[in-house]
């Protein structure tokens, strides 16, 4: 060891720039189970208070759903708690075999494969398919784990921008050369709550030879008309080669990811896939919890649907209110305040208020793109979503930022 | 989408190439919670049930503990099953806070940070921490997870031969010229079941100015006296500067791992670490049964004891029957077969006798070193071991090799018949 | 040469910058001013490549080679025949 004064002065220089720049991330330890109301001690030592959150994925509200919570009692009885195993040594216990099937029926797949986590999923998948002779063409804002698993792989790597077609349709033919192209996206982009166009991208992988990669986290369970996921909005289900999903949000929210997609591809990870071989398998007692999520899910559209409709109160009385949103039909629903300062002291104003919403700013976005992002739940009621509101209209007052364009909001905070 | 046929024939062929090479995994469905013995669906459609297990990182026995089950069943109640977040947004409840705490207690250490896995935390520590400008000196059987971290990072990677203080101290010696040096170990190598020379390499540390980092995963609650792990048996406990250990193993085996070290690079850690920032909190249910898991094993050390006792009757027993094992300070026990098929069919005749133990071959050892790992809990009651000890030895039988020296085994299972 | 430099200056323009309003020179410094990383070098490389037919082999691909649209086209010449 030799931590020397050298080596803590670096370090503690390090954070100290952080916290001049004032992106220093400071938790909020929460005393209660994920719900609509949760129970926070902000700053850490002071009193708990009851706040509504307006910022978890807990979209569907099964994070401590009553059925979910009995399903993981039972599961903890039948199967136990822990695995202390891989996959491929002695981890893979019939209910493992019995999610990979349900998910693959839910997704309209051929095959799925589970991973500890979504973030273990993409990290992996591109190297256990891809090698140096191939190409990964990804959009601009794909999530931090899709680009750490693509530098983890040997393929090439280009970008397109942001949804745009064109400029994808000009990468697809700039490599037409390469062996095998597989084009990456988000299903939904979890900053901007904007979908993927996966219906041109279908066509143009089609006409140019390429396979579709997409990431459902932000979809899986609730968008399309029986949720289950981007694809099926677009009308393109079975046409995906490769989607990624976790069950950390809408699926129960505790933990645990997938590919799912061709037969072979899974199979290739299955072999292959890092994360997959050399960590543990997804624990007993969450595996029961996501069983019984599909189950609920497959029965009934009725949370997606409640969800629907609290997104659109949601988002229609943000608009009228006068906010400036970012455009979309998700129930993530970004709050433009374009300052970094003005974003962080709005979530201050709201949590005040007694609503939990936090700031996104650089590098999260991008410079200049500061904003609240909130995030809807069928878990939320209307009396939720109205007191929130509120809470949004008074702190939108106190900043004077209703009804105000993103050129004036600039112009009075600067960005 | 274009996953023609050419495509798909494609994929078959690598998936058959990896048949042919006699590497293809096969995974056996386990109906059971995990134990000392477990329910076995394997081949498919055909229930064997009091299979022995014998090789899962189950070393504690707490993985179906009723204590550990009542606690998590207690804290689903109270803290619900998932956060669906990530920490910093609305992921931390008090009992993250509290786990954080009470292994930075346990480790000896100033501060702790939680991961989803401790893969995610070998994943994203490196790249957190160093720069182009910085060197990694690194174990060359370091763990999966730390490759998989180190490749992210734009540090310099200087591989070191497997535990070799000589060979460590020359490279320190030749690359002197970074900003910050950090070795990094796994504290007992999961393949052998060796214990890393942790003291001589916090030695070499102060000599050369490096940081030390060590992976317990394979040692976290059970070795050293009070289980705490590679520095407590090395007596360098607060001389290792970063120690990254798992919750999958010993400590209940659900998920989750974590980072235990100095204060300023666990706050680094919790600003920057990718892993960290962009995947979901442990799940509440998990976070109950370690907190139970901790308490229990800070409480008493009669599991580690009794898995200390246990590991000696295993070794001793395989050591007289003539096998070759490794020369392992922890309850992994390689028994060296050094041929890949023999590893195999000798697994498959032992699940035909009702002990469970898989074959490990390349490449996830070196070609010529082909075993079957066994793994000792405090799960295992004597009677276990005994009778997973008679079916070594009648298989062993079967293929001759018992007494026999590494070349007389290779004598009659010649590497060149197999991978 | 001059045409060279206009359509590389416009290719890195179109490809790299998201704030129209920013001015690019034809010495504006693209990698160590943050403006094209080193993901994305590996697709100009490729769109010279296949733009003047010819290929630049990967040891001279270097970061600082490619810093500039000077520097950029001074290397590509290298390589035309």
């Amino acid at each position: 060891m030799a931590y020397s004064d050298k080596i803590r002065g670096i370090y503690t220089g390090t954070l100290n720039e952080i916290k001049e720049k004032g992106i220093f991330k400071q938790e909020r330890p929460i005393h209660s189970a994920q719900a609509a109301d949760i129970e926070v001690e902000f700053p850490m030592g002071s009193d708990l208070k009851k706040v509504i959150n307006m910022c978890a994925n807990n979209y569907l509200g099964l994070s401590s759903h009553p059925d979910v919570i009995k399903a993981a009692h039972a599961g903890l009885d039948s199967r136990g708690y822990g695995m202390s195993s891989v996959r491929f040594i002695c981890g893979t216990q019939d209910i493992h075999k019995e999610l990979e099937a349900k998910v693959t029926k839910f997704l309209g797949t051929e095959d799925t494969i589970l991973f500890p986590s979504c973030m273990d999923a993409n990290a992996g998948v591109f190297e256990a398919i891809l090698t140096a002779d191939d190409v990964m063409i990804s959009d601009r804002l794909v999530h931090a784990s899709i680009i750490d698993g693509m530098r983890l792989c040997a393929a090439l790597h280009d970008t397109f921008k942001h949804s745009d077609m064109a400029h994808l349709e000009e990468k697809l033919q700039l490599h037409a050369d390469k062996r095998l192209k597989v084009v990456i996206t988000d299903g939904v982009f979890s900053m901007d709550g904007d979908t993927a166009k996966l219906d041109e991208m279908v066509a143009l992988c089609e006409k140019y030879d390429a396979m579709l990669f997409v990431d459902e986290s932000h979809s899986s369970g609730f968008i399309g008309k029986t949720g289950r996921g981007t694809h099926e909005k677009c009308g393109v289900v079975g046409k995906i080669d490769i989607i990624t999903t976790t069950f950390g949000k809408a699926l129960g929210g505790a933990s645990g990811g997938c590919v799912s997609g061709r037969k072979e591809l899974v199979e290739m990870c299955r072999q292959k896939a890092r994360p997959y071989l050399f960590s543990n398998t997804i624990a007993p007692v969450v595996v029961s919890g996501v069983n019984t999520v599909l189950d609920i899910l497959s029965k009934s559209t009725e949370r997606r649907d409640k969800l629907e409709k609290n997104t659109e109160f949601w988002r229609n009385g943000l608009a009228e209110a006068g906010f400036v949103l970012k455009e979309g039909d998700t129930p993530i629903v970004p709050v433009m305040l374009f300052n970094a300062k003005l974003s962080q002291d709005f979530s201050k104003a709201l949590y005040e208020e007694g609503v939990y919403a936090i700031g996104f700013f650089f590098p999260v976005v991008p410079q200049g793109q500061a904003r609240i992002r909130t995030q809807v739940s069928a878990g939320h009621e209307i009396h939720h979503l109205e007191k929130a509101l509120e809470a949004f209209i008074k702190v939108g007052k106190k900043f004077d930022i209703l009804g105000k364009t993103k050129q004036e909001i600039i112009a009075m905070y600067g960005n | 989408m274009a996953f023609d046929k050419e495509l798909k024939n494609y994929y078959i062929q690598q998936i058959s190439f990896i048949r042919e090479q006699n590497l293809y995994k096969q995974e056996k469905q386990i109906q059971s919670p995990q134990f000392a013995s477990i329910d076995v669906e394997y081949p498919k459609g055909v229930n064997k049930d009091g299979i022995i297990n014998i090789c899962s990182n189950n070393y504690l026995g707490l993985s179906n503990h009723p204590e550990v089950i009542k606690a998590a069943k207690e804290t689903l109640d109270t803290r619900g099953y998932g956060m669906s977040s990530v920490r910093f947004i609305c992921g931390t409840q008090d009992i993250h806070v509290d786990l954080e705490n009470k292994m930075s207690l346990f480790l000896g250490m100033d501060d702790t940070i939680l991961y989803s896995s401790a893969f995610d935390a070998n994943l994203g520590i490196f790249e957190a921490l160093l720069d182009e400008d910085c060197a990694i000196f690194t174990d060359s059987l370091n763990h999966a997870s730390i490759i998989d971290g180190t490749r992210l990072c734009k540090a310099k990677k200087i591989r070191y031969a497997n535990n070799d203080m000589d060979d460590l101290q020359l490279k320190l010696e030749e690359e002197k010229d970074f900003r910050i040096k950090l070795i990094v170990t796994d504290g007992v190598f999961s393949m052998d079941g060796i214990v890393a020379h942790v003291d001589k390499i916090c030695e070499l540390a102060k000599m050369y100015k490096a940081l030390v980092m060590v992976d317990d995963s394979h040692a976290t609650g059970f070795i050293g006296k009070t289980g705490r792990g590679t520095h407590e048996l090395h007596n360098v406990m607060g001389e290792v500067d970063i120690i990254s250990t798992t919750f999958g193993k010993a400590l209940g085996g659900a998920s989750g791992g974590c980072i235990s070290g100095r204060q300023e690079i666990i706050e680094i850690l919790r600003q920057k670490s990718r892993p960290y920032l962009f995947s979901n909190s442990i799940s509440p249910v998990v976070v109950g049964g370690v907190l139970k898991v901790m308490s229990m094993i800070m409480e008493s050390t009669d599991r580690r004891d009794k898995l200390e006792i246990n590991s000696e009757f295993w070794k001793k027993g395989l050591r007289e029957a003539g096998f070759i094992l490794t020369n392992t300070g922890s309850p992994i026990v390689p028994v060296m077969l050094f041929n890949a098929k023999l590893a195999q069919e000798f697994s498959a005749d032992l699940y035909g006798e009702g002990v469970y133990a898989i074959g490990f071959f390349y490449p996830v050892v070196p070609k010529g070193k082909a075993r079957i790992r066994t793994q000792i809990s405090a799960a295992h009651e004597t009677e276990h071991l005994e009778k997973a000890l008679d079916a070594f030895i009648r298989v062993g039988k079967k293929y001759d090799i018992l007494g026999r020296s590494r070349e007389e085994i290779l004598d009659r299972y010649p590497i060149s018949t197999s991978l | 040469m001059a045409e060279m430099k206009d359509i590389v200056l416009q290719y890195v323009i179109n490809e790299y910058l998201e704030d129209e309003d920013e001015v690019l020179s034809y010495d504006s410094p693209l990698i160590s001013g943050g403006i094209v990383d080193s993901f994305s070098m590996v697709s100009l490389k490729r769109f010279l490549e296949n733009k003047y037919k010819i290929s630049i082999p990967d040891d001279k691909a270097t970061p600082e080679a490619f810093d500039t649209v000077n520097k950029i086209c001074a290397l590509v010449n290298e390589y035309i025949k």
